[in-house]
């Protein structure tokens, strides 16, 4: 069934995916990758986001992409109020591990059964005009649905990867993780910083999804289907890299459309994650950690 | 003491113990008259299977209210005891067993869906009981418990059921069909309609030039539509569970595909929230159903009622507004129960099952009744096609025409669009 268009078009669709995984996942290679707070939560975050663009989108006919822009700034206070209790409650007495994860835990299930009891469990689903419709450019389809996220995708880890070397706090971000003590002898407060990177991983929920919801329906338990994907990608681009996040999810996108187009769709994930085994194995702290 | 015990004294303590005695004898008497009859079940109210868990405890509760109303089942009150089984089948030996050995339930029925009843059978085996599944695909196939009956219409070759009316029809069709691609999800249900697709291949005389699974959980169908397409099939099956479908079917108008036929077993287009998202996108594909708003249906009698009430009652509710997938099967599953208890004047399991064997139920999807291994005698799972869908307004599914009946001969209420692309006009 080879054919060099069919290649052509898996590989291409591959790589839309991982801009749209590299989306979902980059909250996760902030908190989880250089604040190593364990933030199982996070998937659930994206999924109110999705539901943010939804209530958005049904009410007053805005775009979900922008109504995930829009969000960002009261996604990145809920994501600072968290992190102060998680602060208060459990890290600052060094509970942070078992409790910590429990607490975040908690949050997921919270967040699942409060949109389930306000918007009932009915697939949500949004409109707007690049879904459903697609381009041909020489015999290779692009589905604008894939490619308006996998746009905001690469935007966003730009954004990110800039933010974090080349402005104070993302270079204050970047220094928590590796000597919180050196970080406060330089004037800076970790907590205070720590604070503003968990706003900030919270905030990219909001718009990774408004990005999800373009792509496929959700209900409140969407979130189970993305914890695997975005903790994988974290680990195998290297904890707090968010170059190897970008480059960990469109490896896995590329596979996964690869093995959907040639093998069948069943392999895709196991040899995805047979990938992510395979490159742990070698190195342990994955493709681009220290 | 002698003068405290004194004769008048004994004959007035004599008294008091036997009106008290006779007191605490009548009093459970007369509550165990006015105890309610409880009836116990689990039912996905959160997770993958939520969207028609949820509907399906309202046609449930909507039909308490109905009995109750009337004076209950054996004059008491009916009462429901349910939990929510979070579409996760380790919970449902868990749930059942409370409902048994602590609520002290007098009746259950199954939660919904093929994964959810799979748990179930066996317990209900072990403890004998009378269980009526709500809307499993096959699940009796293996044990052959004479005492599980089944609401969903798949007949008496549930593998086969949701298939064969799409291979039925594709068959009729001018130019015949010569190549079919196979798709579904891996889980239980798209699997189990796979094997059934599979076999009816076979009869039909088709070439498969495709057939694949994959994962639940994908998120991009373009590259499985795209390799679909590469083989060029004349009719395209699908397995699929909600997301799936609208992907599936997303990426077939973003891909291009466009077969003669295209559908099947699609579990989620018939909802009322994906059907107003994808409107027109819908047009000419060809699925299965159990129900739709088409006169042969609705005149069915006490359907309309009940839609009315679910309708009234759906949006409080937060479930699918319009409610014509399973809500009516799920009161009629309450119906036949209804009426086996009050035609064996009590609640014994056997006497129950005997009699729903032996009984053709009038019901408010109508005449049920039930073959040898629980599954209706007579199958009757429709096929139908969507038409002329324009815009994303929930008016135009309230009424008849857009989710024309092709199969079964008895219910057609309208003709096919063929091939697909002609109904993509």
């Amino acid at each position: 069934m080879f054919s060099w268009d069919l290649l052509a078009n898996a590989v291409v669709a591959g790589l839309l995916l991982g801009g749209f995984y590299a989306a979902v996942s980059l909250g996760v290679g902030l908190i989880f990758g250089l604040l190593d707070i364990a933030n199982i939560a996070q998937p659930a975050f994206v999924i109110l986001g999705a539901y943010a663009a939804y209530v958005m989108n049904g009410t007053y006919g805005l775009d979900p992409i922008l109504t995930g822009i829009l969000f960002t700034p009261v996604f990145y206070l809920i994501g600072a109020a968290v992190y102060r209790v998680y602060y208060g409650s459990f890290e600052r007495r060094g509970e942070e591990s078992l409790r910590g994860l429990v607490f975040f835990f908690g949050i997921l299930f919270i967040i699942e059964v409060s949109l389930s009891l306000k918007f009932g469990v009915d697939y949500r689903l949004v409109q707007a005009p690049y879904i459903g419709k697609s381009i041909d450019l020489g015999g290779v389809g692009i589905a604008y649905r894939y490619l308006v996220p996998c746009v905001v995708g690469l935007a966003m880890t730009l954004a990110l990867y800039a933010f974090l070397g080349r402005t104070f706090y993302g270079r204050a971000i970047m220094a928590v993780s590796q000597d919180r003590l050196a970080l406060r002898l330089m004037g800076a407060d970790p907590i205070q910083i720590k604070t503003i990177a968990f706003g900030i991983g919270i905030a990219a929920a909001s718009l990774a999804g408004a990005l999800l919801i373009t792509i496929a329906p959700v209900i409140p338990s969407t979130d189970r289907d993305y914890i695997g994907r975005m903790f994988a990608i974290t680990v195998l681009g290297g904890m707090g890299s968010i170059g190897g996040t970008l480059v960990a999810a469109i490896m896995l996108g590329v596979i996964e459309s690869l093995m959907s187009t040639f093998f069948g769709p069943s392999w895709s994930q196991a040899v995805s994650f047979g990938v992510l085994l395979l490159v742990l194995a070698v190195r342990p702290a994955g493709l681009f950690g220290r | 003491m002698k003068r405290f015990l004194c004769r008048p004294m004994i004959w007035i303590l004599v008294a008091v113990a036997v009106v008290t005695l006779a007191v605490a004898a009548g009093g459970p008497l007369t509550a165990r008259a006015a105890d309610p009859i409880k009836i116990g079940f689990g039912m996905a109210l959160t997770g993958g299977l939520s969207a028609n868990g949820k509907p399906a405890l309202l046609a449930v509760q909507i039909w308490k209210d109905d009995v109750n109303k009337k004076g209950g089942l054996l004059g008491r009150p009916v009462e429901l005891v349910f939990y929510d089984d979070q579409t996760n089948p380790a919970t449902v030996p868990g749930i059942y067993t409370k409902l048994l050995d602590v609520d002290k339930v007098d009746l259950v029925i199954s939660g919904y869906g093929t994964n959810l009843i799979a748990p179930l059978l066996p317990i209900a085996m072990e403890r004998k009981l009378t269980i009526i599944g709500m809307f499993g695909l096959a699940n009796n196939e293996k044990y052959q418990y004479p005492n599980y009956f089944q609401i969903q219409p798949a007949g008496p070759d549930p593998a086969t059921s949701t298939a064969i009316g799409f291979f039925e029809l594709a068959a009729k069709q001018n130019p015949k069909p010569q190549t079919v691609a196979l798709v579904g999800a891996d889980a239980e249900y798209p699997q189990n309609a796979m094997v059934g697709a599979r076999e009816l291949v076979k009869r039909f005389g088709l070439k498969t030039v495709y057939d694949k699974n994959y994962p639940p959980n994908t998120v991009d169908y373009t590259p499985i539509v795209r390799a679909i397409k590469a083989t060029n099939p004349d009719i395209v099956f699908v397995a699929s569970y909600p997301p799936d479908s609208v992907g599936m079917l997303r990426a077939a108008h973003e891909v291009g595909l466009q077969p003669k036929m295209f559908g099947g077993g699609m579990v989620g287009l018939m909802f009322t929230s994906v059907m107003t998202s994808m409107g027109s996108l819908l047009n000419g594909v060809v699925n299965y159903d159990f129900w739709a708003p088409e006169p042969p249906l609705m005149a069915i009698p006490g359907v309309k009622e009940f839609l009315k009430e679910y309708q009234a009652r759906a949006e409080k509710a937060g479930v699918d507004p319009l409610g014509y997938y399973l809500p009516p099967y799920s009161y009629a599953l309450m119906q036949v129960l209804g009426q086996a208890v009050e035609a064996t004047k009590g609640l014994d399991q056997q006497k129950i099952a005997d009699h729903i064997r032996a009984t053709e139920f009038g019901t408010v999807v109508g005449k049920i009744k039930f073959g040898k291994n629980g599954e209706w005698a007579k199958g009757r799972t429709l096929m139908v096609q969507y038409q002329k869908i324009s815009g994303n307004g929930i008016d135009q599914f309230r009424g008849p025409g857009k989710k024309v009946v092709l199969y079964p001969d008895e219910f057609k209420s309208g003709n096919i669009i063929y091939p697909y692309a002609a109904a993509l006009k």
